[in-house]
């Protein structure tokens, strides 16, 4: 057992991290293969514990051990095994004392004060130290690539009138095992998009995940798209909503345990399903705003939580101040986006007068000077319109979709306190039962001191199992943060590249468009 | 001090084609312009200082030359609206372009108003002109008589131009376009998260680079806009500007048609004892109508061409300047991709 644990996988042959997984908008390929190339490194799923291992195993004493048998022999492969082990974990998955996520990693990372590694003999080298297991933690995301590109494309309006709607292609092509096969689509509406999310919540939430939020409701918009579908406002709304679907998808799939979860690959792979109705009393930011009302009223309990650990009360603050910053960002933003917009329509307007100039001189180099001064500028329109675009795309949603997910690493946050609570409720239970067992010894009634006796045995297995999940629920929230931090800083750098690769693109057409245009104004005379 | 100027006998003593509006000096609320001008004889130059109201005093002694035959078939270079050193809202509207930033434009068309002045063959002859550009002591300020000439200067602010007030409008987005970026730009420092933490720092440096782009991106429509400002912009607000003289030129014009044709029919109705007063003043609006042709007819042709090469020689500019802009911004977004790629992913 000690010899196994010593191991840590060797890296992957063909590991690197090649960078921005660039996601082409599906619309704009025109035939080319909406997929680019690129892989996401991303932990390896140690979900697939052995659960028969774990449950055999007294849960104190070899915690330790039980998870560096767990994470060497899991850290071998990329993804899930074969469908057999993926239905066991699928069941696993259920039961929330199954050492699902972050089983690996709980190499001392728990809060738990615990007495120092006593049983170093049988302790792994990537146990030794917290920093060094996060090290760990993070080399072995590094090394690992993952395998699944989906894509949102081909939104088309279905029906007419109140009922209609826009269902999207979801176009998915991956090398993982557990699909049916190597590339395949389905057609999902937004509701659908919305019962995932749902779905996930209500699983993922206990463990401390941060479930991606998908772009919130929207009546206005939708109403205009039902109504019909050709004015630009209408088409942006589409053409928005799509994007942020397939960044939504894109995070749920890139996200190692979201990805196991049976109703992900549902999602994915079903022709048909069912319709996800009570998506539409609640939409996807009512139930965020559910779970933030529930936190906040979790929070004003009179029970403040002891925290052991700073680390989780720092990162909080610093979850709230970097929403706050990002919001500020957003007002910013908005109106870069605006003015942009602006600017469009005054060169546009300006284009127009010009040409009508143009027209009515009847000096004819005036004339065309006047007529060529509006052809640049109506070049330049066009130009303007697509900066607004990029301005837009890149930059406003990226930070609509950090602020959102900012919320659900908050809603993380207040499931370790429930966590807490619940476990800590579990043993004022636990002494409760104990002290009606000893009055019931006191009063010697032997009947029902056999019932205190069971209750008693009951509550301390919760307690235990409570407190497992707290410690579970920290590990996994700590990881998740550590996840998201990365992606954070992934993401930014990639749309920073993006957006600056634009702009200097459309600073050469610029260069173009003068270049051609100074020989026909020095012609003028 | 000022002489009587009825005289059309002088000649310019300086160089008319570069005449430059150097400065402008705010003195409460009044504007002084320092205006420079090469002696013709090689021996240096002039300098004065005049203001607003001293341009006036100019442009109406032009108006009030009388005896130049023909005079009212001039096409007037025109002066722009009162510009004062803290202008309202109103004033503000009028001036257009030329009250955006600080007051360079505005020096430029006064100076091009003196430059047409003392380029045209029979304004530059106007002992005000030499009195204007070259006396030490400010020239008076006398009005002289309300005439037809007089409706000349406010009316051009009034009646814009459809063109020129979209061109201020994209010149206006544009500088709104600049303000966001700098702020953006500002707003990404607050992001700063310090911390040793490589993911953190990673994005820390990601947002000071971001924050560099929108600085460079700020630069470049900060320049765009002053481009079009001067170039541009200031060719259309000429180019507005001389289609009212011109109008206003065509106008006269067809009051002394009026005029004549008032006194033909006075000459034929008239009495056998006013006849021959009659026949006089028929003559008299013949001649001066006839004069008024020929120098019109010049003019306007002169005109015509000048009004071509300025505007072709505007978009020459306009296209040059963007074209310089747009190739140093193109060449900083290089940079800074190299820059952000070489960075470790």
């Amino acid at each position: 057992m000690a010899a196994s644990s010593d191991r840590i996988p060797p890296p992957f042959p063909d590991t690197e991290e090649p960078g921005v997984c660039d996601m082409a908008d599906g619309d704009r390929d025109e035939g080319e293969d909406i997929f680019v190339i690129c892989s996401n490194p991303v932990a390896v799923s140690r979900g697939v514990s052995q659960p028969d291992n774990v449950n055999e195993q007294p849960p104190d004493l070899f915690r330790e051990d039980e998870e560096e048998e767990a994470s060497s022999a899991t850290a071998k492969y990329n993804g899930v095994h074969s469908d057999d082990d993926s239905d066991l974990f699928a069941e696993a998955q259920v039961e929330p004392s199954t050492d699902k996520v972050g089983s690996s990693a709980r190499k001392e990372l728990s809060t738990s004060s615990g007495p120092p590694p006593s049983s170093s003999v049988t302790q792994s080298p990537a146990a030794m130290q917290p920093s060094s297991s996060l090290q760990q933690l993070e080399e072995e995301e590094d090394e690992d690539i993952f395998d699944v590109d989906v894509a949102v494309t081909n939104p088309e309006k279905i029906g007419d009138g109140m009922t209609a709607y826009v269902a999207y292609k979801v176009s998915t092509r991956t090398s993982l095992a557990m699909f049916r096969s190597k590339a395949f689509s389905v057609r999902r509406r937004y509701s659908d998009f919305l019962g995932l999310y749902e779905k996930l919540s209500v699983k993922q939430s206990l463990q401390g995940c941060i479930i991606p939020p998908p772009p919130e409701k929207s009546v206005v918009g939708m109403t205009k798209v039902k109504v019909g579908m050709d004015d630009p406002s209408s088409v942006e709304f589409v053409e928005r909503r799509r994007a942020a679907l397939e960044r939504y998808l894109q995070r749920v799939v890139s996200h190692p345990s979201l990805l196991q979860d049976p109703d992900v690959r549902d999602f994915l792979e079903r022709d048909e399903l069912p319709r996800a109705v009570s998506t539409q009393a609640l939409s996807g930011a009512g139930f965020l705003k559910m779970i933030n009302k529930a936190s906040d009223a979790v929070n004003k309990m009179t029970i403040k939580m002891n925290e052991s650990d700073t680390w989780f009360e720092d990162k909080f603050q610093e979850v709230e101040n970097e929403e706050q910053q990002l919001r500020k960002l957003q007002v910013v933003v908005d109106s870069l986006v605006s003015h942009r917009k602006e600017l469009c329509g005054s060169t546009a307007v300006f284009a127009k007068s010009m040409a009508m100039l143009g027209n009515s001189e009847d000096n004819t180099a005036l004339s065309r000077a006047l007529s060529q001064l509006a052809e640049v500028e109506d070049k330049m329109e066009q130009l303007h319109q697509e900066q607004a675009a990029s301005d837009f795309f890149i930059f406003a949603e990226l930070l609509a979709d950090y602020i959102r997910l900012l919320g659900a690493m908050r809603g993380c946050f207040d499931q370790r306190v429930r966590a807490w609570q619940r476990w800590q409720e579990a043993q004022s239970t636990l002494q409760k039962k104990r002290e009606v067992e000893a009055k019931l010894l006191w009063a010697n009634k032997p009947e029902k001191l056999q019932q205190a006796k069971d209750e008693i045995t009951e509550w301390e297995s919760r307690v235990t199992q409570y407190e497992r999940d707290f410690d579970r629920i920290g590990m996994t929230v700590r990881k998740e943060v550590l996840r998201f931090e990365k992606e954070k800083a992934k993401d930014f750098k990639g749309q920073i590249v993006k957006y600056l690769d634009a702009m200097l693109q459309s600073q050469q057409r610029l260069v173009k468009f003068w270049e051609a245009f100074l020989p026909e104004a020095k012609a003028i005379a | 001090m000022m002489e009587e100027v009825k005289e059309v006998t002088s000649t310019l003593s300086v160089h008319g084609h570069n005449i430059k509006v150097t400065e402008v000096l705010k003195d409460g609320d009044t504007l002084t312009f320092l205006i420079v001008s090469q002696k013709l004889s090689g021996t240096g130059e002039h300098h004065v200082d005049r203001t607003y109201d001293d341009f006036e005093w100019l442009q109406q002694l032009l108006f009030s030359q009388e005896d130049e035959p023909g005079i009212q078939g001039v096409i007037f270079p025109s002066l722009p609206a009162k510009a004062s050193a803290n202008p309202s809202a109103k004033v503000m509207k009028q001036l257009g372009f030329l009250g955006l930033g600080e007051w360079q434009l505005y020096c430029k068309v006064l100076e091009r108003y003196l430059r047409q002045v003392a380029a045209h063959s029979i304004l530059s002859k106007n002992k005000a002109v030499e009195i204007f550009l070259t006396s030490s002591e400010p020239p008076g300020r006398q009005r002289a008589r309300k005439n037809l000439f007089n409706r000349l200067s406010q009316a051009v602010e009034e009646r814009r131009k459809e063109g020129y007030k979209r061109f201020l409008d994209v010149v206006q987005s544009e500088q709104k376009i600049a303000v966001a970026c700098a702020h953006f730009s500002a707003s990404l420092h607050l992001c700063v998260e310090p911390g040793e933490d490589p993911d953190k720092q990673a994005f820390s440096k990601a947002c000071v680079q971001l924050s560099e782009v929108f600085d460079s991106i700020k630069k470049n429509m900060t320049s765009v806009a002053e481009n079009d400002m001067n170039t541009l912009g200031l060719g259309l607000d000429l180019e507005s500007r001389c289609q009212e003289a011109e109008k206003e030129m065509l106008f006269r014009r067809t009051c002394k048609l009026v005029e004549l044709e008032a006194a033909r029919r006075n000459a034929e109705k008239a009495k056998p004892l006013k006849k021959a007063a009659m026949e006089e003043a028929k003559k008299t609006a013949e001649i001066e109508f006839n004069d008024i042709c020929v120098v019109a007819k010049q003019e306007v042709h002169r005109f015509r061409a000048a009004r071509v090469k300025m505007l072709q020689h505007t978009l020459v500019q306009w296209c040059e300047k963007q074209l310089l802009t747009a190739k140093e911004s193109a060449d900083q977004f290089n940079q800074q991709l190299q820059a952000f790629r070489g960075i470790a992913p």
